[in-house]
């Protein structure tokens, strides 16, 4: 039997009952769902040894940064793959700026191990519970999270770059509604 | 005789030629250049062909490529340096044996180029001491030659004590290197 996105939300309800904060579905047909991050190891474990959902990947795990929500800055994403039916799902957790701290998902997948280090080089994401949680990318001795917004993307010695040709008109001023 | 390099300035006479040590050592020097390549991204590709058939970089008497930093006495930085490369890029500079020279190739290591970025080194210039800058992104073999011919107009004009100078070492200090 194939999976849809009502099959799982349907399967997420019998299982999880209550845990689904919000659902969408993406114009790429592939269905989010937001969760506490309180449960989020749980119950992507769950996801993987669900006889039904099969999510035995995780593709890729990104953060996100949005200012103007107050109390859920922060968030991550997970993106997961079924490969024994070909299927794709999102799920999202939100969490406030002052306390960036989520579960590690080391133990589930290991592959998650550089996916969280890098989320926390760029977002500050402290994942409680991994084993090595270095920055893994940027230099080690970098004193931002760059992709947080209030850092500047631009280099502070930068002395020959016109904001006018990178599309950053008046950039210092910047709001992020 | 059509490819010989040409001859200093000095005294000629029947059956002999006298000039000066420093022309001697800077006509030897230019035309035994070996180069280090420390190519990083497309400009590294347009090297490659610099170094092909075509354009045959060998004519100027760089047949040799020097991978160590040790034997070679041009390093060509050709592509992006991320300010995590830079004390890479830093030590292969301090491991070249005197004299050595500096080519930044390309706009991004000239000066970050299109990376306006906090995790792009904004030139090369802002770790170690460049001699000649090549514009363009990437140049052409043609501009390619042309800075290591610039560079090579530097090898032989330059007196052979001017690394002993206070300004080069006043130089080396600014960028912190013994």
């Amino acid at each position: 039997m194939n999976l849809s996105n009502e099959l799982v939300l349907a399967r997420f309800e019998q299982e999880f009952p209550g845990v689904v904060k919000a659902t969408e579905t993406g114009i790429d047909g592939i269905l989010a769902v937001e969760i506490d991050r309180e449960q989020v190891a749980d119950v992507l474990r769950k996801m993987r040894d669900d006889s039904v959902l099969q999510f035995n990947f995780l593709s890729s795990l990104n953060g996100m940064h949005f200012p103007q929500n107050e109390g859920r800055e922060l968030g991550v994403v997970y993106h997961l793959h079924n490969w024994v039916k070909n299927f794709r799902m999102r799920v999202k957790i939100f969490f406030p700026i002052s306390n960036p701290h989520v579960p590690t998902l080391t133990g589930v997948w290991p592959t998650a191990n550089w996916m969280e280090r890098q989320e926390y080089d760029f977002f500050g994401i402290v994942f409680d519970g991994h084993p090595d949680l270095r920055r893994i990318l940027n230099v080690d001795d970098l004193d931002v999270f760059p992709m947080r917004k209030e850092f500047k993307m631009e280099d502070g010695t930068r002395t020959d770059k016109d904001d006018r040709f990178f599309g950053r008109d008046g950039h210092e001023g910047r709001s992020f509604d | 005789m059509a490819n010989m390099a040409e001859m200093p300035e000095g005294y000629a006479g029947e059956g002999f030629f006298a000039t000066s040590l420093s022309k001697a050592v800077g006509l030897a020097r230019a035309n035994s250049l070996w180069p280090l390549p420390f190519a990083t991204s497309c400009c590294g590709i347009e090297f490659m062909a610099t170094m092909g058939s075509n354009y045959d970089l060998a004519r100027f008497g760089m047949e040799r490529l020097s991978f160590s930093p040790r034997q070679s006495d041009l390093l060509m930085v050709m592509g992006t340096i991320s300010k995590k490369m830079g004390p890479v890029l830093k030590q292969v500079y301090t491991q070249m044996a005197e004299p050595k020279w500096v080519i930044a190739v390309g706009a991004c290591a000239s000066s970050g180029g299109i990376f306006d970025t906090y995790s792009v080194l904004q030139g090369i210039d802002k770790v170690i001491p460049v001699d000649v800058y090549v514009p363009g992104c990437p140049p052409r073999p043609e501009q390619i030659i042309d800075g290591i011919m610039k560079i090579q107009e530097l090898v032989k004009n330059e007196p052979l004590r001017r690394r002993y100078s206070p300004e080069y070492q006043h130089l080396l200090e600014k960028y912190q290197i013994s």
